[in-house]
């Protein structure tokens, strides 16, 4: 195994601190010393997708582990309540995560053949964080949900 | 590298709703890693979009960012009313594509 991890407790974080992710994480994707995203973010990135809507909390249900045991990989179920007809029909599913160095994690864009606008897929974590989940439905609403998901591991080893 | 696999029902009944299952290897690089050695950033290269089309028509489509955990699984539904065949298409950063195709009836 690398160097550092025969480096006992402060050592270590002292690597952390000093932002020298390369040894201890060359195995995972995301490394401290890397700015995480804030609120403005968060909200820059929903507005490339919705433009200034106003989304509306409801029909939009997360599934996600309480903890996530590797930040590495995190299954994530989106489902959003809808008939798939007419102006209920779900356009399209954009999913954010408030904590990560990229708020943007996905979007999912539902067609008549779908049949139900579900979607299955694994993300990566860097902390603990909320993950919302905006729902554009084919007559301009926006739904929205949110899910709080703790990591124990982050995708940074610790 | 890739080596795509999915998981289609074969036969699949008239109204039915079913839920179709993707995965490909792939080491999603973030562009957030640095070189051990050199101290350099290992560029970002990951699949960045996936498509499922039936029978030449778009039925799904997602687009993937590097929070996307490597070997993505993608998994959605899919309600034909007809029997028909499925391609499915991933696209990495520079255009590379990957495809894989299944067969399915609606009886």
């Amino acid at each position: 195994m690398s160097q550092t991890e025969q480096i006992e407790g402060v050592h270590r974080r002292s690597f952390l601190i000093a932002g020298v992710g390369g040894a201890a994480f060359a195995t995972v994707q995301l490394t401290p010393g890397v700015a995480l995203a804030d609120k403005a973010a968060v909200a820059a990135a929903m507005k490339k997708a919705i433009g200034d809507k106003k989304p509306v909390a409801g029909k939009v249900s997360i599934d996600a582990p309480e903890i996530a045991e590797n930040g590495n990989t995190v299954p994530i179920g989106i489902e959003v309540e809808s008939k798939m007809a007419g102006g209920d029909a779900v356009k399209a599913v954009h999913v954010y995560a408030e904590g990560n160095p990229n708020p943007e994690v996905a979007s999912f864009w539902f067609t008549p053949g779908s049949g139900a606008a579900k979607a299955s897929f694994r993300m990566r974590m860097a902390k603990t964080q909320n993950i919302i989940v905006l729902a554009e439905m084919a007559d301009g609403k926006v739904y929205m949900g949110k899910r709080l998901v703790k990591v124990t591991i982050g995708g940074c080893g610790g | 590298m890739a080596q795509p696999r999915v998981r289609v029902p074969k036969k699949i009944k008239k109204g039915e709703v079913v839920t179709i299952k993707t995965l490909i290897g792939h080491k999603m690089e973030t562009g957030l890693r640095r070189n051990k050695k050199t101290g350099k950033k290992i560029p970002r290269k990951i699949i960045n979009s996936f498509e499922a089309k039936i029978d030449g028509k778009t039925v799904f489509k997602a687009v993937l960012h590097p929070a996307v955990s490597a070997n993505p699984f993608i998994s959605f539904t899919i309600s034909p009313d007809k029997s028909g065949t499925i391609e499915f298409i991933w696209t990495e950063d520079g255009g590379k594509t990957f495809t894989k195709t299944a067969k399915f009836e609606v009886a």
